[in-house]
């Protein structure tokens, strides 16, 4: 579904990617390891359209998207949940999950303008706050609202970034649970960075990064979660 | 004539040239507010708008010249502020010297090719018959006040205006685009809206506002070339007030830049008050740096 080739990809004159090969299937899980700072957050922004790509290929559903901007992406299929959520602090929550039905302009699908009922339903609290502004909800409230977004806009794939990334234990467990029934039920392909154990009990794919190279591959369920510790360490 | 009249005059005086600062204000709340431009450019779609509005009082005549002219001088500056968007300001995104400085060199050009077309001399609008009186005040406490029709309609046209732009903001799917582009461009981006598009319309509406003021400014002052840079500063001082990206503030600071002025000569002169404009400005900026309309809220305050 994704696969990218030799994506290289610069601060300015200072290189973060260097010729990173990542392929993503059309379903299951696939996760994105690596301590902090070796590349992770861009490599995901550079898929998203947000950063650009200096060198290589990026692959959509076998069409070239190298050179196509990011709200094109987002209409092809491409579903992005940033680190630090991204919500419109002004806008109700309602009005934040409107706005991604501009995602739907010139896509072959019947467009109701309605919030669809999943994404009420995996994320309850978003129906209750509805007319919340967005800069007002907690951080956990805010996760789930980023997810719901990227919802809307029906993505074959969708990227995370550090979903639980600072958010209270009790919405960590809700929130790692709608990724499951986002995998299972709506049949999205996942790419995710997030910490070992939860990337172990939910991937079917990982690679592993360090200063920005892909360094390890492989399936949890072949390898032992300590065979990586030695890559994610200082 | 008393001195209540006197600043019950100078009060709708204020108003009135509050409504024009407001009108010329929007676009650049606008584009400022949305793009982060800054188009020194402004003013003088503001004098095309004028122009325009001169060009077809030539050939229109009866009670529609005048909506007539308002139309094309909007449609005239929109499709200009469009062309100007497609062919330089997107180009130079994210450095705002740069737009600073081209902006400033369009200005020069569009004052150069006005004066080489109309001549350096202004030229006057007639405002029509059906607004040519005024409403006076003749007994009690305001007597002596005078209020003119064509003031009153500026009024108006500034009110309709700032009701409808807050109208598509507020309440239309497009609105809510522009708005999550104006918060957080990238996201609104990565959720599939296409945001030069956004960028192409807040841009060509705020031009085409400015030309709209143009032609009614038109019906109480000659149009010079330079009419253009005589409004901007007042319409920076807008914006710098009320806030960029904030109707509500542009209102109100219209409305204050505007009373303060014209409040401000009943005591002393034109080129005083402007001083003592400036003044307060720079003082009140110390104490609200993001305008009369500051947010707040958790996201704004990590950024």
């Amino acid at each position: 579904m994704l696969a990218l080739e030799g994506v290289t990809a610069a601060y300015g004159m200072s290189p973060v990617l260097y010729d990173i090969d990542l392929r993503v299937g059309p379903a299951g899980t696939t996760s994105l390891l690596g301590r902090n700072g070796v590349g992770k957050t861009t490599l995901l922004r550079t898929i998203a359209g947000l950063h650009p790509v200096l060198a290589g290929k990026i692959l959509f559903d076998g069409e070239d998207i190298t050179k196509i901007k990011a709200f094109e992406r987002a209409r092809r299929g491409i579903g992005y949940v940033p680190q630090g959520r991204g919500v419109f602090p002004h806008l109700t929550v309602e009005d934040n999950l409107r706005v991604a039905f501009a995602a739907f302009s010139s896509r072959d699908i019947k467009i109701e303008y309605t919030v669809p009922s999943y994404v009420y339903e995996l994320f309850p609290v978003l129906h209750k706050i509805r007319n919340r502004k967005g800069g007002l909800l907690s951080g956990g409230e805010q996760q789930q609202l980023s997810i719901g977004r990227a919802l809307v806009t029906r993505p074959k794939l969708l990227i995370f970034d550090e979903p639980t990334e600072g958010i209270q234990p009790s919405i960590v467990q809700q929130i790692e649970e709608a990724i499951r029934r986002i995998q299972t039920e709506l049949k999205v392909s996942i790419l995710l960075v997030e910490h070992l154990d939860f990337v172990w009990s939910i991937a079917d794919h990982f690679y592993v990064m360090r200063k920005g190279r892909i360094v390890d591959e492989g399936n949890p369920q072949a390898r032992e979660a300590e065979s990586v510790v030695p890559l994610l360490s200082v | 004539m008393g001195d209540t009249a006197v600043v019950a005059g100078q009060i709708f005086n204020g108003i009135s040239v509050g409504s024009i600062l407001l009108l010329a204000a929007l676009g650049l709340v606008l584009s400022f507010g949305v793009m982060k431009v800054i188009n020194m450019a402004h003013g003088e779609m503001l004098m095309v708008g004028g122009y325009l509005s001169y060009l077809t009082f030539h050939h229109a005549h009866g009670p529609l010249a005048l909506p007539a002219a308002m139309l094309v001088s909007f449609v005239g500056a929109t499709l200009l502020g469009a062309i100007l968007d497609l062919t330089i300001i997107r180009h130079l995104y994210g450095r705002p010297l740069d737009t600073l400085i081209v902006t400033w060199g369009i200005s020069l050009i569009f004052q150069q090719g006005a004066r080489s077309l109309f001549g350096a001399i202004g030229v006057d609008v007639t405002a029509p018959q059906w607004l040519q009186n005024s409403i006076s005040i003749n007994h009690g406490l305001l007597a002596g006040v005078d209020l003119p029709y064509v003031r009153l309609f500026i009024i108006g046209v500034a009110l309709v205006v700032l009701a409808v732009v807050a109208l598509c903001i507020g309440r239309t799917r497009w609105g809510t685009m522009l708005r999550a582009v104006h918060q957080d461009r990238e996201m609104a981006a990565a959720l599939g809206v296409n945001t030069h598009l956004i960028d192409l319309a807040v841009f060509a509406l705020g031009t085409g506002i400015a030309g709209l003021a143009g032609s009614v400014l038109a019906l109480i002052a000659p149009v010079t070339p330079t009419v253009g840079q005589s409004y901007i500063v007042y319409a920076f001082l807008v914006v710098i007030v009320g806030g960029p990206g904030s109707l509500i503030g542009a209102a109100l600071a219209a409305l204050c830049v505007g009373l303060f002025s014209a409040t401000a000569q009943i005591f002393t002169s034109v080129s005083l008050s402007d001083v003592f404009l400036l003044v307060a400005v720079i003082l009140f900026i110390q104490f609200r740096p993001k305008g009369i309309v500051a947010t707040h809220s958790r996201l704004l305050e990590d950024a």
